[in-house]
């Protein structure tokens, strides 16, 4: 492995950490946003989302800024080529962010109720417009529609089959993820109703993503052959694991399986997905027309974003697992 | 939409401007919530610090008060910084294309920090009733030093833009070479930094300072608000002298390294020594008027002698001259004359603590007071315009053009318009969030109960 392999290695890291935690953020918001308008019925599953979301929120949103920046910094030509064809849907994933943080900061200490329904709607709705763009710019770049030099088509580089789907996709897998944690946060919690109240919705998200998946599996078909044919090769050991991770997940949460074994194998059906699209796109990070190696920063500054991903790795994991045990331990201590 | 190709140059002017405003207006937004987070939690913590050493409830309180506050603002503040990120690549992606290897990793290095400072910051807030009184102040700790080196990665990027160096092009004016540390620790990171960070603990002194005076004005004289101006204000006050001698250090390095800029905020037309100081006026292209000239003063602040030698805008080539008239003279001037009645002010404070042991009561000194933290905002303000408007044409200082820099992206008028409109909602609805806290913390005599962002479910619930 070339430094510049390492270097797209730690972004996909990155893509892994947010799609797992601000992934299951979103989804959090997507089940607010579905909880029903009748105040009282929506009002339980709300707060089970809300308890498991407030500590956390900013610090799964740091991953998205990570990614960011290390793409900008190891690849610079890759990220103008992204963001100077794609800024429609990454303009509206941005508008997402803005108003999702907006409802998010302001829901809780806000006065009156229409104004908390207002903080509320805003959140749940951003929570399900934001994965969606970003889906589609992730599927426009597997989709081959951003080019090298960028500055590519505006509008018909991502409003394609694909890139739409891979969209539908992210809200799906999200939905589905955060579902999963909220059964064992409600488990946690003692709340019984609430739990299988989420199991429900973890089996029909999942299915929900499992359809998009297979159906975008024909869409990367006949519009991007290179990633299909690498996805169907190279990197299918691990479509199969995150196919078998999805299917031992619906069989263990039907079967009320411990928190332990089920949330490993939610994130198994994830992580196997971003990392088979990772050696599917393998050499290219736009498929065809840019490789990481052409893309790549000179070697200094690949150094140093290795020394930062270290850093990261010895301050930011610790602090972080301190903050979800002590969020986690909040759990017990409330009801 | 017309296409980039029909009309180059007006799309891009056109483009050039809607950019550069949009990017001042959300950096401008931002800055003020930056330096909440880079210094109120050390505001918080000599709260927090005074209430668990002398048992002082009334700083206990305040410090509680504070961090939901800082909870609020910090939220805001992550998702505007947010945006300044996605605006690298939505405004300037040319500027990325080119040097991104070079100055991106110092924005790599700020994602630590505010990873790290975001999740004390949640562990600091959750940790008021769940952790043990000192091991809570000591979780509040990292976020004074994450909030400094946040605050030291970015603006070393943007000295390396004033001050580039550390890095080899090649002949398609292609980075070949960087060295990363010649990067970070440029010649003008020495007076940056410690500039934008005196800022930042001014801002925060006298805007919280401000709101306490504007309580005691109103007849809210109370231990309470009385400490809630004594804590912050002490901060603002130290950093201020401080502050004045960084930035006149800041002045002379500008005036050696970027001649065109300090040119445009003294308004010197005409290269030479014995070049006079003007206080106050107006900036034209024949030299300042309507002001107090001290003669040979310029010359001597810049080099220690009458006789330096200072650039005039008339040695600078047409096309990288900034706008001196209209933007960087008045605004250099409002910084400076701001930061010297804040020091007047703290002498003010001084010379009654000296007599008396205690703040000054009157009303004019709570006027003063409560009108400071605007001000120091409209200097920092200010401090930004000189930085940046002051290095135009250049988005890097010699190396490329801030027009060589835009995108080609058609509708940045309309986005810059949603932002503003966003915008206008985003503050006042924080605004709106924070005095309505501060209402039912009056009302209620403790802050407990009030709910904020990151915090656990308060025992009283509001609404549903």
């Amino acid at each position: 492995m070339s430094k510049a392999d390492v270097a797209a290695a730690i972004l996909w890291v990155g893509a892994t950490f947010y799609a797992l935690f601000g992934g299951a953020d979103f989804g959090g918001g997507l089940w607010d946003l579905v909880a029903g308008w009748d105040e009282r019925k929506g009002e339980r599953p709300r707060a089970v989302i809300r308890r498991s979301l407030t500590p956390v929120w900013e610090a799964n949103h740091v991953w998205l800024i990570f990614i960011l920046v290390v793409l900008w910094t190891a690849f610079p030509p890759a990220f103008k080529a992204i963001f100077s064809t794609l800024y429609v849907p990454i303009s509206l994933a941005a508008l997402g962010i803005v108003l999702r943080g907006a409802g998010f900061a302001f829901g809780k200490s806000i006065e009156g109720l229409r104004e908390r329904r207002l903080a509320g709607a805003t959140f749940a709705l951003s929570s399900v417009l934001t994965p969606f763009f970003m889906g589609t710019v992730v599927g426009a770049i597997a989709a081959g529609h951003v080019p090298a030099d960028g500055n590519g088509e505006a509008f018909s580089s991502w409003i394609q089959p694909l890139p739409l789907l891979v969209g539908g996709m992210f809200v799906a897998a999200g939905a589905y993820l955060s579902a999963v944690f909220l059964v064992g946060d409600a488990r946690r919690a003692g709340e019984a109703d609430m739990e299988s109240y989420f199991r429900l919705r973890a089996l029909l998200a999942a299915v929900v993503a499992g359809v998009f998946a297979a159906v975008g599996l024909l869409a990367l078909h006949s519009e991007a052959r290179y990633v299909f044919d690498r996805l169907t090769d190279q990197a299918l050991p691990l479509v199969i694991l995150s196919t078998l991770c999805g299917i031992g997940l619906l069989l263990a949460v039907r079967r009320h399986a411990p928190t332990w074994m089920v949330r490993p194998l939610a994130a198994g059906a994830v992580v196997g997905v971003i990392w088979g699209w990772a050696v599917a796109q393998f050499p290219y990070l736009l498929p065809t027309s840019l490789r990481i190696d052409q893309a790549a920063a000179p070697d200094a500054t690949l150094n140093m974003v290795f020394g930062v991903f270290g850093v990261a790795l010895i301050v930011v994991i610790p602090s972080l697992a301190l903050l979800y045990t002590l969020s986690q331990r909040e759990m017990l201590e409330h009801d | 939409m017309f296409s980039v190709d029909a009309l180059p140059l007006a799309a891009s002017a056109s483009n050039l401007l809607a950019a550069r405003e949009q990017m001042a207006f959300t950096l401008g937004f931002h800055i003020v919530l930056s330096c909440l987070g880079v210094a109120l939690p050390a505001t918080i913590l000599v709260a927090n610090y005074l209430g668990l050493k002398k048992g002082d409830r009334d700083a206990m309180e305040l410090a509680r008060r504070w961090s939901k506050a800082m909870a609020v603002t910090f939220a805001v503040g992550a998702v505007t910084g947010t945006v300044l990120s996605f605006e690298f690549g939505l405004l300037w992606p040319e500027f990325v294309d080119r040097f991104g290897s070079v100055f991106g990793i110092a924005f790599a290095i700020e994602g630590i920090f505010f990873f790290v400072e975001a999740i004390f910051l949640a562990i600091y807030i959750y940790g008021w009733k769940r952790l043990s009184p000192w091991a809570h102040f000591w979780s509040g700790v990292p976020m004074v030093i994450t909030g400094i080196g946040g605050a030291f990665s970015v603006v070393a990027a943007n000295s390396w833009m004033n001050q580039p160096q550390g890095f080899v092009l090649d002949a398609a004016g292609n980075v070949t070479k960087v060295e990363p540390w010649k990067v970070l620790f440029n010649p003008a990171t020495g007076y940056e930094v410690p500039h934008m960070i005196l800022a930042a603990y001014m801002v925060v002194g006298f805007l919280v300072a401000s709101i306490y005076a504007v309580g005691m004005l109103k007849g809210r004289r109370d231990r309470l608000h009385r400490l809630g101006l004594l804590i912050p204000l002490t901060i603002g006050l130290i950093a201020t002298p401080i502050q004045l001698f960084v930035g006149d250090t800041a002045a002379r390095e500008v005036a050696d390294h970027q001649p065109a800029k300090f040119a445009g905020m003294e308004c010197i037309q005409k290269s030479g020594g014995h070049q006079t100081e003007y206080v106050g006026g107006i900036c034209t292209d024949d030299g300042v008027k309507f002001a107090i000239p001290i003669p040979d003063l310029d010359s001597f602040l810049v080099g220690f002698s009458a006789d330096t030698h200072v650039v005039g805008l008339e040695d600078i080539p047409v096309d990288e001259r900034p706008p001196a008239n209209t933007l960087l003279n008045p605004t250099s001037d409002t910084m400076v004359g701001i930061g010297s009645a804040l020091l007047l002010l703290g002498i003010w404070v001084g010379w009654v603590w000296w007599k008396k042991r205690d703040i000054p009561q009157t009303k004019w000194f709570l006027r003063a007071v409560s009108v400071s933290g605007a001000g120091a905002i409209l200097a920092l303000w200010c401090g930004w315009i000189v930085t940046e408007v002051g290095r135009q044409p250049w988005i890097v200082q010699g190396y490329m053009r801030t027009e060589e820099a835009v995108t080609e992206a058609d509708g940045i008028w309309f986005t810059f318009g949603v932002v503003l409109i966003l915008y206008a909602a985003l503050g006042t609805a924080a605004v709106l969030v924070l005095r309505g806290m501060s209402r039912r913390w009056r009302e209620a005599g403790s802050s407990e109960d009030v709910e904020s962002p990151y915090g656990p479910a308060g025992t009283k619930r509001v609404g549903a």
